[in-house]
């Protein structure tokens, strides 16, 4: 084999610290490198150009490049070899930037490290063979997991792309927590009359098929087939029947049910529907407060349903569904803001978070749009909110911002002007954070126009005086503590990744962070996609997001999903485990070991033996580790070839 | 208000100085205030414990280690227990007020002296023996007036001792003393 | 059958003066429930706030001296009534765990600090060792009809981290204790606000706004009595509440117990061991409107 190497400068990044013209050198008397030489960007297209005219000029037969990670440019440089004739698996990578020039700062000892590196690199090629792919079928229908603003918009955009769209709620109604709201900023127009027509779409496109109170019980498969088991959470209503009437909800006697759409401002009865323009419009029963699930008596619900669709006996239901792209947008969750000792911990009525003060100003609340205190009713005079409310907090483990609370806070200063002429709103903040088109401008309203008195400072203590409360807080730009007697306290309470989305994650094999936010494939380059292909994100469950980046995602998403499906079949990954016959004793070990199930027992003249499922292999290189033959051998990770790298390595 | 040259003026030793003896690392402060919004002496303070925080990451030294409000902490722990970055606030101005003192700053005269009787009386009688420290204190300030009116109402409790209490070991803790002002004046 | 309670004793220099009953209730409690105390020999002052305000390492020496106490006894928890000394000590360990400082602190002792004592306080033993329901067994006169509130101070909580006591804003101890007394708590939301602490000599004037502000609420609050577990706090709103009702003319009459003479009476213990006449504030009304109750009750019966 003739190979050729080329060490990167990656401008300074890795010649600031790396010698790679003595990289090179040191290169050329390494066995089977017939050419060697250092780059400014070996990305460019003069940098791919000259590993072109290299492979041409030498007869070279395998190209080892050193320079940034494989994640970044290994595609990038397959690609530019096979435009020169070879297979793409003739080509070895050697990260000399993110594991050495960025790492150290010891010039020789960053040489000597690269230098190694490629040697390893240019000792696994010389055992390289090639590989190709094979081609197969996909399933041109895509899963969307979560009905809020990012799914519904991913959910039509795919469904006006021609393609069938599965679209999975956790909670009985898509629309999720824009649904919720009031109004949104900075454009104070009324949230669901722009949401509502999106999710009357939703459900009356023939493309999209929606399972609301239902969650994702199981993934199996791989890009373009993947398999999905969905659970259809028991409601005890035959939906098929149900038409929405809510007739039930108007009768049903047990009315101190937990009313999670309103955020526990008020109760609700046991069988519900929780708004007026609920998708889809169906009843369901709180099974914690229906007397005849509970103690078996009432069953008033029943004998009024014109539909007769009550049915108490309704078990949960699985169905499966066969798609070959799934679509994450599982959103967030408010940060449970009880831990604030300081402000109450929930001990005070009055004391209540922004999303139940967006659903007191909302005209289909629970207060009819009319601002009431939780305790007594009245109507408050001095309202103060308080920003940061869970974020950019260590102490409470959430450092980051949220990055949205700024803005609905003041949206939420200037309504209460609107609903309460007299009041006076009072908000502590930390630094205003208005960065979207005409959002500073808006907050510049809140004070300018609405008489928002903002103060910069972080509040320290609530507690009631009289029948009111007092905030003590500090004006840091005045320097000094300041107190106001607040009637109603609202909570600019930060997002959090939504619950069970870790479960969802490990379900999906996608990673995310420490906080539960799913990891996307590149924080600039790959914003929707995920490191497991043919999963991709959308919305607030990559971080919090506002309205507009949430929609943008969810479009961004259904264009890759698009994209995908715009091929006919996909190519196969070739790095999978192959089993090689002749030494494969039919033990079991790797079939027991196998985490996806690839490994099946076939019978050959008599004799058990294990075979790999091509499309289902993950090569993942479990069973190679497994077999004590050593008859299993992740392709392109062989035995042989890992061997390889370390007797390099370890030569003296 | 003076201009600060912040080039010219921060006194970077002090900030090391200040980091190395609290074991806090200064620029974790983003100035939310909520130190000062919870303090409770800050109405006494000359710079309310917050700015002391900035000026203290700024390097101003000078103007920190005069600060009367060094001597007015009460250690409450409030500034410490609600700090959303978990900076001990309260050991910190506990280590101003310890430079402070090595610095030779007076600091509050009522407080400081009602301290260092305190700590004489400790060093003497191995406890606080109560009256002999109010009688140094008043001894020291001249505030002859200072819990006058309390006598007749406590006196009759039994709850003053006129003698400090017996204890066998305070030699001990005098000894303390006298090792940590030998340790210190190394 | 349950193993007896045994601890080290550490009563805080307090204990022999201002804070006498506190002492006194302590022990009377403790033999009631059958918790033995036994004093540390030759105890110390911690060195309490003066200390730390002048040097970390002669703070910490002064309380490890007594941890050394401790150990000498063969004993491995010590006790004390007061969150100061409790804070003191705590700190010290806390501080000590880092090799360097006790080598220090080792220093100026002139003998190896002692880093394996537990320490808590009474409050905390009778809660976390002890246990509610057993306190609410030994009960014989029920505490109805007393509207109390409960103050907590400063540090009995905080730092969380060094404590490692209840909760820092909204600590539940002493009101879990006074209702398992038969007493009825009212919320009160100044738990760990500051009485002025320490500054009663130098700046009274602040300790007059501060606590007087703690008496305001909690009569707000309908509370007949305050119920402390701190000598500091006790002094403060008992001893000097004529100072505060003149300093803000106010006119407070409220009683304010420690939590052991409170727990004393509910077991049928007499005042005098108590040391409820140590008390400034007379609590007479308050305590007899408590024995009609328990008359009238014991007459029905």
């Amino acid at each position: 084999m003739k190979i050729g190497v080329f060490v990167c400068h990656c401008g300074s990044n890795i010649e600031g610290t790396v010698d790679t013209a003595a990289v090179a050198a040191a290169a050329r008397e390494f066995p089977g490198v017939a050419f060697a030489t250092d780059t400014m960007y070996t990305c460019s297209e003069p940098g791919q150009e000259e590993i072109v005219n290299a492979i041409k000029e030498h007869q070279l037969d395998g190209v080892v490049v050193a320079s940034c990670t494989p994640r970044m440019h290994e595609q990038t440089f397959r690609r530019t070899v096979e435009r020169a004739g070879l297979n793409r698996y003739l080509f070895e990578m050697a990260n000399i930037r993110e594991h050495v020039s960025w790492i150290g700062k010891d010039r020789e000892a960053n040489t000597n490290k690269a230098t190694d590196l490629v040697r390893m690199a240019a000792s696994k090629l010389l055992h390289n063979r090639p590989l190709l792919s094979k081609q197969f079928d996909i399933n041109k229908r895509v899963l969307i997991i979560g009905g809020g603003v990012a799914g519904i918009q991913a959910a039509l955009d795919c469904a006006e792309g021609g393609l069938e769209v599965v679209l999975v709620e956790k909670t009985t109604t898509i629309g999720g927590k824009m649904a919720k709201l009031d109004k949104t900023f900075p454009t104070v127009d009324c949230s669901c009359c722009i949401l509502g027509p999106r999710m009357v779409d939703v459900a009356q496109h023939p493309n999209i098929t929606l399972y609301a109170y239902s969650e994702i019980e199981e993934v199996s498969g791989y890009v373009g087939n993947f398999d999905v088991k969905v659970k259809k959470k028991a409601t005890y209503v035959d939906w098929d029947k149900c038409t929405g009437c809510g007739i039930c909800m108007t009768k049903c006697p047990s009315k101190k049910a937990t009313d999670y759409f309103n955020e526990g401002i008020g109760k609700t009865t046991a069988i519900n529907i929780p708004f007026p323009q609920a998708i889809p419009k169906k009843a369901k029963i709180d099974a914690d407060f229906c007397m005849k699930l509970q103690k078996g008596k009432c069953g008033i619900c029943a004998k009024v349903c014109p539909s007769g669709c009550i049915d108490f006996t309704q078990q949960d239901e699985f169905v499966t569904e066969k798609v070959g792209a799934i679509v994450a947008a599982t959103g967030f969750d408010l940060f449970d803001w009880t831990v604030y000792g300081e402000y109450g911990g929930g001990r005070y009525p009055d004391v209540i978070t922004s999303l139940q003060y967006e659903r007191m100003l909302s005209a289909s609340g629970p207060t009819g749009g009319h601002i009431k205190r939780p305790s007594d009713g009245k109507e408050p005079k001095n309202v103060v909110f308080i920003q940061c409310v869970g974020s950019r907090d260590k102490s409470v483990g959430r450092p980051y911002c949220t990055g949205f609370c700024c803005m609905y806070t003041a949206k939420q200063a200037i309504l209460t002007k609107d609903h309460l002429p007299e009041s006076q709103t009072y908000v502590f903040y930390m630094d205003i954070r208005a960065t979207g088109k005409n959002y500073d401008e808006f907050t510049r309203r809140a004070m300018e126009e609405y008489n928002a008195k903002y103060i910069r400072g972080r509040v320290s203590m609530i507690y009631p005086k009289g029948d009111s409360l007092l905030v003590r807080g500090a004006d840091t730009l005045m320097g000094t503590q300041v107190e106001v007697d607040a009637d109603l306290v609202v909570l600019a309470v930060g997002a959090e990744a939504a619950a069970g989305a870790a479960g969802l994650a490990e379900k999906l094999r996608i990673s995310y962070d420490s906080y539960g936010f799913y990891m996307e494939g590149h924080p600039k380059l790959k914003p929707v996609e995920t490191n497991t292909a043919g999963v991709y994100l959308a919305g607030s469950c990559q971080g919090p997001k506002d309205i507009p980046s949430s929609v943008a995602q969810g479009s961004a998403a259904a264009s890759k999903v698009l994209g995908l499906f715009s091929k006919d079949k996909l190519a196969s990954d070739p790095q999978v485990s192959v089993v090689d016959i002749k030494r494969c004793i039919g033990c079991g070990k790797c079939m027991k070991t196998c985490p996806f199930g690839a490994i099946k027992e076939i019978d050959f003249r008599g004799m058990k033996k294990a075979e790999v499922i091509e499309t289902v292999c993950q090569g993942c290189g479990i069973c190679t580790s497994t077999c004590p033959q050593g008859a299993a051998q992740l392709q392109h990770f062989t035995d042989n070839q890992i061997l390889s790298e370390v007797n390099a390595l370890c030569q003296f | 208000m003076n201009v600060i040259n912040l080039t010219s003026s921060c006194n970077s030793d002090f900030v090391r100085q200040v980091e190395e003896e609290s074991g806090q690392q200064l620029s974790l402060c983003y100035q939310c205030g909520k130190c000062t919004a919870g303090c409770p002496y800050t109405t006494e303070y000359d710079i309310p414990v917050s700015q002391i925080m900035r000026l203290t990451q700024a390097g101003q030294k000078e103007l920190v280690l005069k600060s009367k409000s060094l001597w007015l902490c009460a250690t409450c722990e409030s500034c410490t227990a609600r700090c959303p970055n978990k900076i001990d606030v309260a050991r910190i101005m506990d280590v101003l007020r310890h430079m402070a003192r090595r610095e030779g700053y007076g600091g509050v005269k009522t407080v400081k002296t009602f301290w260092d009787s305190f700590l004489h009386s400790v060093q003497k009688n191995g406890r606080v023996f109560e009256v002999g420290l109010l009688a140094n204190y008043i001894s020291h300030t001249g505030r002859f007036w200072t819990d006058m009116g309390l006598g007749p109402k406590v006196l009759p409790k039994g709850k003053i001792h006129f003698k400090p209490s017996a204890m066998q070991g305070k030699e001990e803790v005098s000894k303390i003393f006298r090792r940590y002002t030998e340790e210190s004046s190394k | 059958m349950s193993v007896s309670l045994t601890y080290a004793y550490y009563p805080g220099c307090s204990s022999t003066g201002t804070s006498i009953e506190y002492d006194m209730s302590s022990r009377a409690i403790c033999a009631a429930l059958d918790i033995t105390l036994t004093d540390v020999p030759n105890w110390s002052c911690c060195g309490s706030t003066p200390a730390h305000t002048v040097d970390h390492t002669l703070s910490s020496a002064l309380s490890a001296r007594n941890l050394c106490q401790v150990a000498s006894m063969g004993l491995t928890a010590a006790v004390t009534p007061c969150p100061s000394c409790l804070s003191n000590l705590k700190t010290a360990q806390h501080r000590m765990k880092n090799d360097s400082f006790r080598e220090k602190v080792s220093k100026l002792l002139d003998k190896p600090a002692d880093i394996t004592v537990e320490t808590k306080s009474v409050l905390q033993i009778l809660v976390e060792d002890y246990g509610i329901e057993k306190i609410k067994a030994k009960v014989k006169k029920p505490l109805t009809g007393l509207t109390v509130a409960a103050y907590y101070g400063c540090i009995m909580n905080r730092p969380a981290e060094i404590m490692n006591f209840d909760d820092r804003e909204h600590p539940m101890a002493m009101d879990n204790i006074m209702t398992a007394l038969g007493a009825t708590v009212v919320p009160f939301p100044l738990k760990v606000e500051c009485c002025g602490a320490s500054f009663g000599i130098p700046r009274k004037d602040v300790v007059m706004r501060l606590s007087g502000k703690l008496l305001d609420t909690a009569k707000e609050m309908g509370a007949m009595a305050l119920v402390t577990a701190c000598p500091l706090c006790q002094m403060n709103l008992d001893m000097r509440q004529e100072q505060i009702n003149s300093a803000n003319g106010s006119k407070h009459h409220m009683p304010i117990f420690y939590f052991t003479q409170l727990m004393g009476l509910a077991f049928g213990l007499t005042e005098k061991e108590l040391g409820i006449d140590k008390l400034c504030v007379n609590p007479r009304t308050v305590i007899d409107a408590l024995g009609m109750e328990g008359n009238s009750k014991e007459k029905s019966q």
